[in-house]
């Protein structure tokens, strides 16, 4: 039956063609977007962190950046660095910069025997428990090994923070949702490093991809000691500290 | 020394997330007093067992309000149940909670329906009410009444289970947290279960008296001394738990030990060692020993069981706080403590978490004035 509306074929394949084009297309953007996430092997690259903790000056530059990068709001700490000063009696004194001057105190412990920094940050843990004890989801691992919190899902319960063992998570004051580290996720799935990787004057921080041999974490963890913090957790922490002192949780 | 992460500066769960695992402490044990009678055939609970029931659908309906009020973005509350994440305890809640307040609702309707149906057949509003309750049918034979108690039975026992998961639940919460050496025990869950019940009782106890005296009505004494010894009994097995807990933390001499033992040395020393233990476990211990070892007059054993109920009451909030609370003050650097002590007018402070645990006691008044929660009860002379 010939109907005048019909189409012809010839512009019913124009539209099929059209619509396969574009879905191909929404299908591609994403990868496309993300091209320098990918390692040479043309894979998801898994992003590590360590830190070398005997070359930590305590000079605060990671913080300040950090502070700067990603809007961190006062009072709160996406990273920040302990000092441990061990006395000659084995007592061991640990405090932290609070303050936006992101300047240690300078008390002066004249009997101290040892002494250095810290820095921390999340551990992005591979069993994270702030993913486990989501109650919705807004946690969870991205294929790059990075622990995220999705900002328009969390609910604000707080579970999260009382489950990380690590101290880094925090309800923001003003979002009134859990914030944390995100590695820099916007710089690192560009190419780029952290702003505290970029912003250490002494190479401490050290971040790159795992699976590539070549990358400086790979060889820094072949080559040198490291421990990871809480083990007993069994959160298997992709943050690895090299040199670290025992006096440390 | 005292160092904290510099993000635990401020605690996170606040006297609201005491308030919750209270308020649904109220309704678990409230719902199994009901249940004695209902279930159990212990008639001496008879006098009580309606209130019971309308104390459990009350207070249930309040338990979510603290943590509404908690939560950050509380317009997504619902996401719980929408998305869950099942590997999270807390998903469990809606679900939980949902399916416990049907049930609840559904026996209290059932238990009362024959009430209702008389009550909608005069006027006003409150006839207006029993009417939309009952959904429009006023059939109340003798077969209906039957069919309402076997179904109420039913839900009753079911709702055994449940009372239990809801609060067990509860405690589960805390006790599966590892990083926080406080909680960190599979004890906590049945220590919450048993600490409910003693609360539940306890309210019940509590309000049963000052309704009477309020309304001049006549207490009955056997029910109060069957509720008095269970009160005993069961703050006996919480307490002893929770002293057992204790004793474990120091008999193991972990590395939380040492930082434990700081912590009830210093920060929880008045809130948890002298109040909650020295004084309002110890004095209702012995009051309640009294009452149920010796012979004493009606006055006075009934003077003994309203002082251990009330001091119960508190027993409860403070070990619900030494729990809540005396977690986060723990710094999971274990090398020191922070402070926390709720404002007057904050959001999360205490006129809000007053206003929250008065409501049930309000809505209660109002639904004795529709059906009355003390059948039977007499005037005094």
């Amino acid at each position: 039956m010939h109907c005048d509306s019909a189409i012809s074929r010839r512009e019913m394949l124009r539209r099929l063609v059209a619509g396969a084009s574009g879905c191909l297309l929404v299908s591609v953007l994403p990868s496309l977007a993300g091209e320098n996430s990918r390692n040479a092997k043309g894979r998801k690259p898994m992003f590590a962190y360590a830190v070398d903790t005997a070359r930590c000056i305590g000079c605060c530059a990671c913080m300040r950046a950090c502070k700067i990068e990603n809007d961190v709001p006062d009072g709160r700490f996406r990273t920040w660095i302990e000092r441990y000063r061990v006395r000659a009696n084995g007592e061991v004194l640990v405090d932290a910069v609070i303050d936006d001057d992101f300047v240690f105190k300078a008390d002066k412990v004249p009997d101290a025997v040892k002494a250095f920094f810290v820095p921390k940050l999340c551990n992005h843990c591979e069993k994270s428990s702030c993913s486990q004890v989501c109650p919705v989801g807004a946690t969870y691992t991205s294929p790059e090994g990075v622990v995220l919190v999705d900002q328009k899902r969390c609910i604000g319960c707080g579970y999260c923070v009382q489950a990380c063992p690590y101290g880094t998570r925090y309800i923001h004051p003003v979002k009134h949702v859990a914030d944390k580290c995100t590695l820099c996720y916007h710089r690192v799935t560009r190419g780029m490093q952290p702003a505290c990787v970029l912003a250490c004057p002494r190479g401490v921080r050290i971040f790159g991809d795992l699976d590539d041999p070549e990358s400086q974490i790979s060889v820094a963890l072949k080559q040198r000691r490291y421990r990871l913090l809480k083990p007993e957790m069994g959160t298997h922490p992709r943050c690895y500290y090299l040199d670290l002192d025992n006096e440390v949780i | 020394m005292n160092y904290l992460f510099p993000n635990e500066l401020h605690v996170t769960w606040t006297v609201m997330i005491v308030l919750y695992p209270y308020i649904t402490g109220l309704v678990a044990g409230a719902f199994i007093v009901s249940s004695l009678f209902h279930v159990f055939g212990v008639r001496e609970l008879k006098p009580i067992a309606r209130f019971s029931l309308a104390s459990a659908f009350v207070f249930l309906l309040f338990a979510p309000l603290p943590l509404l009020v908690h939560l950050g973005r509380p317009e997504r509350a619902f996401n719980i149940m929408i998305t869950p994440h099942f590997t999270s305890a807390m998903a469990g809640f809606g679900y939980i909670y949902t399916s416990y307040l049907v049930v609840v609702a559904l026996e209290v309707w059932f238990v009362m329906r024959g009430d209702l149906i008389a009550r909608a057949k005069g006027t006003g509003l409150a006839a207006l009410i029993c009417r939309v309750a009952v959904l429009f049918n006023y059939r109340d034979t003798e077969a209906t009444r039957e069919a309402d108690h076997r179904l109420a039975k039913f839900l009753a026992g079911l709702g055994i289970p449940m009372a239990c998961t809801l609060h067990g639940y509860v405690g589960f919460l805390f006790g599966s947290l590892k990083a926080n050496p406080w909680w960190s025990t599979p004890l906590m869950f049945i220590i919450f279960i048993f600490s409910a019940i003693v609360s539940g009782i306890s309210v019940l106890i509590f309000h049963y008296f000052v309704v009477s005296w309020i309304n001049r009505w006549k207490v009955d004494g056997a029910c109060v001394c069957t509720m008095g010894r269970y009160l005993w009994g069961f703050m006996i097995v919480a307490v002893s738990l929770e002293l057992l807990e204790l004793l474990s933390i120091f008999y193991e001499q972990t590395d939380k030990t040492e930082v434990l033992s700081s912590l009830i040395h210093t920060k929880l020393f008045i809130s948890y060692v002298v109040l909650q233990f020295g004084v309002f476990s110890l004095v209702p211990f012995l009051l309640l020993a009294i009452h149920a070892l010796f012979k004493v007059g009606q006055r006075m054993a009934h003077a003994l069981i309203w002082v251990s109920a009330t001091m119960l009451l508190v027993q409860v909030l403070l070990m619900r706080w030494n729990v809540v609370v005396g977690g986060q003050l723990v710094s999971k650097s274990m090398r020191g403590f922070t402070d926390y002590f709720p404002g007057l007018w904050e959001k999360e402070g205490l006129i809000t978490a007053g206003v929250i645990f008065t409501a049930p006691f309000v809505i209660l008044y109002i639904f004795h004035n529709i059906i009355h929660l003390f059948p039977g009860v007499e005037k005094k002379t």
